[in-house]
């Protein structure tokens, strides 16, 4: 007695296959849109203003600002030149907490990697130690320092470092998973410590990722740090706030401040962007 | 001869390299140190040590992990008050009073344990019986704190004035005032984090609440107890779910909301896409524009036009994250494959059914991915700009903080925050996993 498959229509079971898809895909649209929706509702009730009434006065604030600014155009390279301590400060901040976050990230990461870790059973360890790093808002060390230590670009420093580190270290230890073991095996045949093999075998290899990860970190850090000043952690964004502060008529200082700003923010996003192209173009990818 | 000149010049060579290489391994670590060398006195690091404040420090750490009941006696009145962090939500009714402390109007009596005890005079004073030392009394002559050890060295735990009188030991806290005696006692732990004095349900356990009979005459256990821990008024958990919620909204919003106006512009500023360079140019300043404000100065502007709370804050985020995934966008879009857009036209289709089954497909996974990297990274901004805006858990984690006191609230904050944010970490990957490999 031989079993026989019903007559299978492939036709058929494609077009259900689809609309199945189809149908899912609908939901799941249908899902996101009224998840949208409702949260851009529920968002406009809680907000102080809404959003359909704000919405009108949205270049209410740019046109003060312009507004002040422009009768006194010739004071604005004075206020440029007055700000620019402030914004030094806000880089150093930046440039600084990159690279103790880097370093701290090189360090976590390559504990954190298979087959290059120093003490293999302790990975997860130093794999939730990044975790938890990166989870961390800078704002919420920063504030916390603050209190501490006082106002001024230290806690700042401190607060994106540590964020950094953890954010950094993720992305490193992605990079040594690709590193050839080749070099370290060589240096430990001739009785290489942990530190040289990782340092003379391992970083050489991934230092130009490192580096195009730092860079862009480096940008991200400039943001955070002009942020953090604005909470009390010194630098550009500190400034600002006070020039806010002065309130109406007095907004040509914010203008400079807002313009030096964005000026830093671009010319380092270009400039990073650049930079890491040019890697990629060297290397032909990564 | 030949070969022995190449080998020269091999060797030469060579040796150049790894001087090159000699100079790079110790410029570059040498130039770093340098530079934060620098940055130690330009950000007056050995000033920071006179600048800060280990007593905050102290205040803080100690308030994470305990916190104090105060005993207050009123020294006119002789009114005395037992309440815990002195808040009035913490306050024990007359009568109910912890039992080391024994109230009587004749001097009431403080029992901090491990046989340190301290009776409040009437009329303002106290005596405190420190085992190993001996009793410290201090009380009030006319307008002047006077003590027992007037004349002596005192104790460092001990620091005194005309007008003020306080011993500290690790037991506790008193201090003598012209208007009051004040006495602290540290406990481990959170207190009232379930339920505030006012509550029924205070001093019970979880068991007594799910099994023992009935606590309050008008509630069921259950309902009530939810009802009192969610409106609990010193941990306000209900508000701060809320908070939590509302910065997550934010997050969401704002990243989707972003993904939602940057794909179509993308189309315009992408190479092989947008047939007019002038147009692709003025796209890409906008995108770059975008960016380049930054969210700390559109969450200034948004906020004059909104006021505070989450639109503002998931507007600004909106409108940064547009400039970053415009950018991204476009780059995927001038990587897309040519030739699955060629099938789809072969067949006759239309630009937009063109782009539907030619285009989207390919960009989804690197959208998709992208987009939920943002989302995650975003409830981390969305705590930042809550703080600035208004709105929030980054709000709730400021009014914490200004109140220097509350440090035990910080603290929860921040462990809700970081498991927030480990919380969207692990969606996004997850929902990254799924997605992409399903498309």
């Amino acid at each position: 007695m031989m079993h026989t498959d019903p007559p299978f229509d492939t036709r058929a079971h494609y077009m259900a296959l689809m609309a199945r898809k189809r149908l899912y895909g609908g939901i799941v649209l249908a899902i996101f849109v009224a998840l949208m929706v409702s949260g851009f509702m529920l968002a406009n009730d809680r907000n102080a203003g809404g959003f359909w009434d704000g919405l009108p006065q949205i270049f209410d604030f740019p046109a003060a600002v312009l507004a002040d600014t422009l009768p006194k155009l010739d004071r604005l390279p004075g206020h440029l030149l007055r700000y620019f301590p402030s914004l030094m400060e806000t880089i150093n901040i930046a440039a600084v907490s990159t690279l103790i976050g880097a370093g701290l990230a090189m360090l976590l990461s390559l504990l954190s990697t298979r087959g290059l870790a120093r003490w293999p059973r302790l990975i997860p360890l130093f794999r939730r130690i990044m975790d938890i790093m990166r989870a961390v808002p800078e704002i919420v060390i920063a504030l916390v320092l603050i209190f501490v230590l006082g106002g001024g670009p230290v806690p700042a420093m401190i607060a994106i470092a540590f964020h950094t580190a953890g954010a950094l270290g993720k992305l490193f230890s992605e990079v040594n998973e690709n590193a050839d073991l080749k070099p370290v095996e060589g240096l430990q045949s001739v009785g290489g410590t942990w530190f040289q093999r990782m340092w003379l075998g391992v970083v050489p290899q991934v230092a130009p990722n490192y580096f195009s990860y730092a860079l862009l970190r480096f940008e991200i850090n400039i943001r955070a740090s002009a942020i953090l000043g604005f909470v009390g952690a010194g630098g550009i964004g500190y400034d600002l706030r006070n020039a806010m502060a002065w309130g109406q008529g007095r907004f040509d200082e914010a203008a400079a401040i807002f313009l030096l700003l964005f000026l830093t923010i671009v010319v380092f996003d270009q400039l990073s962007s650049h930079v890491r192209n040019a890697m990629i173009a060297k290397k032909g990818g990564h | 001869m030949a070969q022995a000149a190449s080998q020269a010049a091999l060797y030469a060579s060579t040796e150049r390299l790894f001087a090159r290489k000699k100079m790079f391994a110790f410029a570059l670590p040498a130039l770093v140190l340098v530079y934060l060398g620098y940055v130690v006195f330009a950000f007056d690091i050995p000033g920071l040590a006179e600048r800060a404040r280990m007593d905050n420090a102290r205040t803080l750490l100690s308030d994470v992990w305990s916190y104090k009941t105060h005993v207050t006696q009123d020294n006119r009145s002789g009114e005395l008050v037992v309440a815990i962090e002195g808040e009035r939500r913490g306050t024990y009714a007359p009568g109910t009073e912890p039992e080391w402390v024994s109230v009587d109007p004749a001097g009431t009596v403080v029992d901090l344990g491990d046989g340190h005890s301290v009776r409040f005079l009437p009329g303002g004073g106290f005596a405190y019986d420190v085992p190993g030392f001996g009793l410290v009394e201090a009380r009030m002559q006319g307008r002047a704190v006077v003590s027992n050890l007037e004349g002596e060295a005192l104790p460092d735990w001990v620091s005194a004035s005309r007008t003020r009188f306080q011993v500290e030991t690790s037991h506790g806290r008193v201090s003598l005032t012209r208007n009051r005696t004040e006495l602290f006692r540290y406990f481990p732990g959170w207190e009232l984090f379930f339920f505030t004095i006012e509550s029924p349900y205070h001093g019970h356990g979880l068991l007594e609440i799910a099994f023992g009979p009935r606590i309050d005459s008008e509630r069921g256990n259950f309902a009530g107890a939810w009802e009192d821990f969610w409106g609990n008024g010193m941990w306000r958990h209900g508000d701060v779910a809320w908070a939590l919620f509302e910065t997550i909204l934010m997050a969401f919003l704002g990243t989707f909301g972003a993904a939602i106006v940057a794909l179509p512009l993308a189309f315009l500023s992408a190479r092989n896409f947008a047939p007019l360079m002038a147009l692709r140019f003025a796209m890409r300043r906008v995108f770059d524009f975008l960016r380049g404000v930054d969210g700390l100065i559109w969450t200034i502007v948004l906020s004059r036009a909104f006021g505070p709370g989450p639109m503002t804050g998931a507007l600004a985020i909106l409108l940064t994250d547009t400039g970053s995934f415009g950018k991204l966008f476009s780059e995927a879009l001038e990587n897309v494959d040519g030739k699955q857009i060629e099938g789809v036209a072969s067949t006759g289709a239309r630009p937009v059914l063109r782009y539907r089954f030619g285009v989207i497909p390919q960009i989804t996974p690197v959208l998709i991915s992208q987009v939920l990297y943002f989302f995650e990274s975003n409830t981390r901004s969305a705590t930042i700009i809550g703080a600035i805006t208004g709105g929030g858990i980054g709000l709730l984690l400021t009014q914490a903080m200004i109140t220097q006191k509350d440090w035990e609230e910080v603290s929860y904050y921040i462990v809700l925050i970081v498991l927030m944010v480990m919380a969207m970490d692990s969606l996004s990957g997850w929902l990254r996993r799924k997605l992409i490999r399903g498309a």
